[in-house]
């Protein structure tokens, strides 16, 4: 007994010690600033660097957080428990955000450098006239894989991964929207499809695609691709550069039958609490300088028009991540559909995993 | 001392935990279970369980948690029966527990190197003259790692229950002409089956729920009810539905603990 008491004791010293440490700490990093600014972004986005300048240029301390779904983005916003200054969601989350009133419209007064931003890239759909975001990268889906561990095999189109020379060799995404619209795709349906037959139609014909599965996974497709563990992978364009630069064998196509086009985007959530700084902070990211630097190290494709003058190039020519307008248009911008045909999405999806 | 005296006053932060964190949330699973997506009462996520593709996944969830639960314990019980001949049982014993203050995702992580198809186990079966293996995202890599995780989990109360057995018991039999054999079917494993039977609860339960080693370790391609859960509270965002399939894994657990305890009880009687 008196061991035991002993033992909880010492382990309680040893937390509060530490506890009053972290403490410290946190005084002593943020002692000089006057405001902070909680940026909430996806995993590997952003060159840190860049954080470090935007705080020098400004004074404001950034507290930078990672999230790995859109979806439990939301659902810390939702909750409120954080008071984030900038989110960067896709764009269907951004339409669901606007229909939960989650985003504050942004004041252009404040951000002079939309100027640079390419047109194009501008008033879609998902935020007309942009009230509530501004692209921060885009990209497309498509496949990623590697000549050396195949016997020629070309993917010009979706169908070519249900040849059967293929078996255990696709590594999918583990996203209903992604998989189940790639089988869309194939079938030349949209893949916003709302048709239940189409749905069904696409899930059918991804079954028969499972022979050729080697796993369903999440971002551990990169490092298995850059090991030559799988050859064929079924990916977003910036993981793909990503496994370019480490694994120089390794190539990337958009099939022809068409595919996801998408778009991150700079927002305010309703839950900001430093204004003027997510003001500054979107019209930093969007200098042209800042914004080739960041593409440059994130190695996704960067809506900023007068940001290309500052780049390498070879980069902005490769055909497989700046496509040219005319491949754009026949690529696809997700919709938002609703929880009730998510639901669907989902539930045939777990039908083929189930396979 | 006074203990019995003071048995009330002690008991109210236990009653007060069990009711916070126990009871309540089950009880909020339970009804949230009778919601669909718009907020509406409903009884259509619980006929929706019972359609062919939630079946499926419960009867595969059963599946492969039995068969991680019987290797377990087919690795364990001898482990655990020779642990206790040892001469430094404790230290051997911590040294068996000590993989289990590890990380569980950090596990799963090594043993993507170690499976992959230039990881050490091909290395080593190319060594000995035989063909790559696809190890990684198969069936029997998941139970491979499963089994590897849990071991220790089913080692301890078999263990216990091996050391606590009276060795003039096992004299005794022998004494009496029995076999090694007979020994053992008739005398040590009816005498530690309360240890047998807490290991095959705390392997089964959580292995029917075992989530992030089926996407990491099985490529997806098994599916248990952990999954399911958590596909539907973070993608489809269908609380209602997520909860059902929770309620029902809450009553299969139920259902296994009064398996394991009743026999338990009866064994005692039986004993008396």
């Amino acid at each position: 007994m008196k061991e035991i008491l002993r033992g909880a004791a010492l382990i309680l010293i040893i937390s509060g010690l530490l506890f009053v440490v972290n403490i410290q700490l946190n005084k002593s990093g943020s002692s000089g600033t006057k405001t902070s600014l909680t940026v909430y972004n996806w995993g590997e986005y952003i060159d840190p660097q860049l954080l470090k300048e935007f705080e020098q240029e400004t004074g404001i301390k950034v507290i930078y957080e990672t999230f790995d779904s859109n979806e439990g983005m939301m659902g810390k916003v939702e909750q409120g428990g954080t008071a984030y200054d900038i989110v960067v969601p896709s764009e269907y989350m951004i339409e669901m955000m606007k229909e939960k009133d989650l985003l504050l419209p942004i004041d252009y007064q404040q951000v002079p450098n939309v100027k640079h931003i390419d047109p194009y890239f501008l008033n879609l759909p998902f935020d007309p006239n942009n009230e509530f975001s501004l692209p921060y990268f885009w990209g497309t889906l498509g496949i990623a894989f590697n000549p050396t561990l195949l016997e020629g095999q070309t993917f010009e189109s979706w169908d070519r991964l249900w040849d059967p020379s293929l078996a255990q060799k696709i590594v999918l995404v583990d996203s209903a929207r992604e998989t189940i619209g790639m089988s869309l795709n194939s079938l030349d349906y949209s893949l916003n499809s709302t048709d239940i037959q189409q749905l069904r139609a696409a899930t059918e014909k991804l079954k028969q695609l499972k022979p050729n599965v080697k796993a369903i996974i999440g971002d551990e497709v990169t490092q298995l691709m850059i090991n030559q563990e799988a050859s064929v992978a079924l990916t977003w364009s910036g993981q793909a550069a990503d496994m370019m630069a480490e694994n120089e064998n390794i190539d990337y196509i958009v099939p022809e039958e068409g595919s996801n086009l998408w778009f991150d985007n700079l927002v305010i959530p309703r839950t900001a609490a430093n204004l003027e700084g997510a003001h500054a902070f979107i019209n930093f990211m969007l200098d042209p300088e800042i914004a080739a630097r960041n593409a440059e190290y994130v190695g996704y494709s960067t809506p900023n028009l007068t940001a290309l003058d500052y780049m390498d190039e070879t980069v902005i020519s490769d055909e497989r991540f700046y496509p040219d307008e005319e491949t754009r248009d026949h690529l696809e911008v997700y919709r938002n559909l609703g929880l009730e045909l998510l639901g669907v999405y989902n539930e045939y999806f777990l039908e083929f995993k189930m396979k | 001392m006074n203990h019995k005296l003071l048995r009330p006053l002690h008991s109210i932060p236990y009653f007060g935990w069990l009711l916070l964190f126990v009871i309540a949330p089950i009880l909020l699973i339970v009804y949230y279970s009778f919601f669909d997506l718009s907020g509406n009462f409903t009884l259509g996520n619980y006929v929706n369980f019972f359609t062919s593709t939630y079946f499926k996944l419960t009867l595969s969830s059963f599946w492969y948690a039995f068969l991680i639960t019987f290797f377990s314990l087919l690795i364990s019980y001898p482990t655990a029966y020779f642990l206790t001949k040892t001469k430094h049982k404790q230290l051997w014993l911590l040294l068996i527990i000590i993989p289990s203050w590890i990380n569980l995702l950090l596990k799963t992580y090594a043993f993507i190197g170690l499976l992959g198809l230039y990881g050490p186990i091909n290395a080593f079966l190319e060594l000995t003259g035989l063909e790559k293996q696809q190890l990684l995202f198969t069936n029997f890599s998941f139970v491979f790692v499963s089994v590897y995780i849990f071991i220790p989990f089913m080692i301890l109360p078999i263990f216990n229950a091996l050391d606590k057995l009276n060795p003039a018991l096992i004299d005794a039999a022998r004494d009496l002409g029995a076999t090694q054999w007979t020994t053992f079917t008739k005398v040590i494993f009816p005498l530690t089956m309360n240890g047998v039977k807490s290991g095959i609860q705390v392997v089964f339960i959580p292995a029917l729920s075992l989530f992030m080693i089926t996407r990491l370790i099985a490529g997806n391609k098994v599916i248990t009810l952990g999954t399911a859960i958590e596909q539907q509270f973070l993608v489809t965002q269908n609380w209602g539905m997520g909860s059902t399939i929770a309620v029902f894994l809450i009553l299969f657990m139920f259902i296994i603990m009064l398996l394991t305890s009743q026999k338990e009880g009866a064994k005692r009687n039986e004993k008396n």
